[in-house]
């Protein structure tokens, strides 16, 4: 029996491989992109507001910051009890042409020790946890060093 | 510039974990303030309540719990939220109770229980809500932010985890001679070193523990205070409340990404630097006129960061600030005399409220051991979740 797939969060991310995007918003008027996405009013204070339209982002960009959870964080982040913890890095990755900064998990196996800032890095889907019914997805970033361009 | 108000009476429970309610805490506080004001509680106009979010229903996390406790005499009641800036908003709102003639004596109070382990979001799914979906999503606890800004002060400034084992060193040692304060063992650089890492590349002794605590101050007109033979009292000169301006490029929690600065170039100065700014401006001074400087640090790294922030040195230089021995006391700007959030812990609510009466106790010069000679103004800043600026400028 194949497991239902869900996104952690619906319509933040789409595509499967190498067409995997994470999902926002751009204002038709100003051109300032959302991410998460921002579907009622452009946020700009100084945009008379225009249309929200959907837009994939930049799949790439470049490492702002990281760190990583050396300890299991509360509820509502979904773990096993039973399981040791498994820390994880967190990489907030500037994108250049939308000019923003996002937070994502690291790929499980990249930990702090192969980051660094300024690094290239590309989003990536990723499994943020799973049972026996359902894999939960999310998106994840991976360093671009050393994968074939 | 406004016109001052005073502040007739200062007083705090002792940070710790107790095991017991908010509302013990304020009250034991506030009880503490009306008699420093030398002020009968029934002669107060007005009472403002700092929020907890853990204890209940917002209605009951609220100042009328605290008038309750203190025994119900009619007063004006206001309360308000605002994450870690909590504490400054209800200086604020008590400050313009008093500018406005609407009360010429105002109680402020604010007290937190906290639980043990991460500071967690509200219950229940709630996917809507920035806070909820970071910990859904990432499980980006708080302190995962402060490493991340941690990490980048790295690669940017070349600060080391040796600096920010130094901060708490500095404000361990004043915490040690603050009888209000939680931890009161001065701490080493070893000792930080060796403690475990909880996001790297900060570890456990590099942040604040969440604690239990209560702090209140009795504000009032200048006026009120000359006739209550307190002419001299501290005086209250700014209260910056203000919010980031579009786009807000640093990835301030809870936020899983900041705004976008294709439309619109971000400002020279950041969220935290306007937060400092507005209070200068207000009252009419800069960062080369204070004597001390209370700053929240959530982490040894945010301390450096505000240093920046307040204009106490150039954008970079914070370490060096450090280092150097400025920012302690005998140097030329010592910041967390009371020994910061590092000796405290954060009891979110009353913890703006406890810096001001730190500044309060060193303005007056009756801080004791932790005196700082000849202070005459002092700043006192944080930052609550979800954009809430706050700073506090106080002279006597």
């Amino acid at each position: 029996m194949s497991r239902t797939h869900m996104p952690v969060v619906e319509g933040w991310f789409t595509g499967e491989g190498d067409g995997f995007r994470l999902l926002g918003t751009r204002c038709s008027a100003c051109a300032s992109v959302f991410f998460p996405r921002e579907d009622t009013h452009c946020r700009n204070p100084g945009c008379p507001g225009g249309e929200l339209e959907e837009v994939p982002l930049s799949p790439r960009g470049r490492v702002w910051s990281y760190t990583d959870s050396q300890y299991r964080p509360p509820s509502p982040y979904v773990t096993d009890p039973e399981l040791p913890w498994r820390p994880y890095a967190l990489v907030a990755v500037e994108l250049e042409a939308e000019r923003l900064v996002v937070l994502g998990q690291a790929v499980p196996g990249v930990t702090v020790g192969d980051l660094a800032v300024g690094m290239e890095v590309e989003v990536v889907p990723g499994v943020l946890h799973e049972d026996a019914e359902t894999v939960r997805t999310t998106w994840q970033w991976r360093p671009v060093r050393g994968r074939a361009v | 510039m406004t016109d001052d108000v005073a502040v007739l009476g200062v007083g705090l429970h002792p940070w710790g974990k107790w095991g017991r309610g908010f509302v013990e805490y304020g009250a034991v506080a506030a009880r503490a303030a009306l008699a420093d004001a030398g002020l009968d509680w029934r002669q107060v106009g007005s009472i403002v309540g700092a929020d907890t979010v853990r204890g209940g229903y917002p209605g009951y996390v609220a100042g009328a719990t605290f008038a309750k406790a203190l025994g119900w005499q009619g007063a004006r009641v206001t309360s308000v939220y605002a994450a870690c800036a909590s504490g400054a908003q209800a200086i604020g709102a008590a400050r313009a109770q008093i500018l406005s003639g609407l009360a010429d004596t105002v109680l402020v109070v604010g007290a937190d229980a906290a639980p043990k382990g991460f500071f967690r979001p509200a219950g229940g799914s709630r996917p809507d809500d920035p806070d909820w979906l970071r910990f859904r999503v990432l499980g980006a606890t708080n302190p995962t932010y402060f490493g991340l800004y941690a990490r980048r002060r790295m690669a940017l400034h070349g600060d080391t985890a040796v600096d920010f084992a130094q901060v708490k060193v500095k404000n361990s040692a004043m915490g040690a001679l603050n009888p209000y304060a939680r931890y009161r063992k001065r701490v080493t650089a070893e000792e930080v070193a060796g403690s475990p890492t909880v996001a790297d590349p900060l570890r456990l002794l590099d942040i604040c523990a969440t604690s239990d605590g209560g702090a209140a101050l009795v504000l009032s007109s200048t006026d009120f205070a000359r006739r209550h033979g307190r002419a001299e009292a501290v005086r209250i000169r700014a209260v910056s409340t203000v919010t980031p301006r579009y786009p807000n490029t640093v990835l301030d929690l809870p936020d899983i990404a900041t705004d976008s600065a294709v439309a619109v170039a971000p400002a020279a100065e950041s969220f935290r630097a306007s937060i400092a700014r507005a209070a200068y401006e207000e009252a009419g001074v800069g960062p080369e006129d204070l004597s001390l400087a209370e700053v929240y640090d959530l982490s040894t790294a945010l301390e450096l960061q505000w240093y920046e922030d307040l204009g106490l040195c150039a954008e970079g230089e914070a370490a060096k600030l450090l280092r150097e021995g400025a920012t302690a006391p005998g140097g030329r700007i010592p910041v967390n005399a009371s020994g910061g959030l590092a000796s405290f812990g954060e009891a979110v609510p009353a913890q703006a409220i406890a810096q001001v009466c730190e500044l309060t106790w060193q303005l007056r010069g009756s801080a004791g051991d932790r005196q700082i000679p000849g202070a005459r103004v002092g700043i006192a800043t944080n930052q609550g979740l979800f954009g809430h600026g706050s700073a506090v400028l106080a002279v006597r």
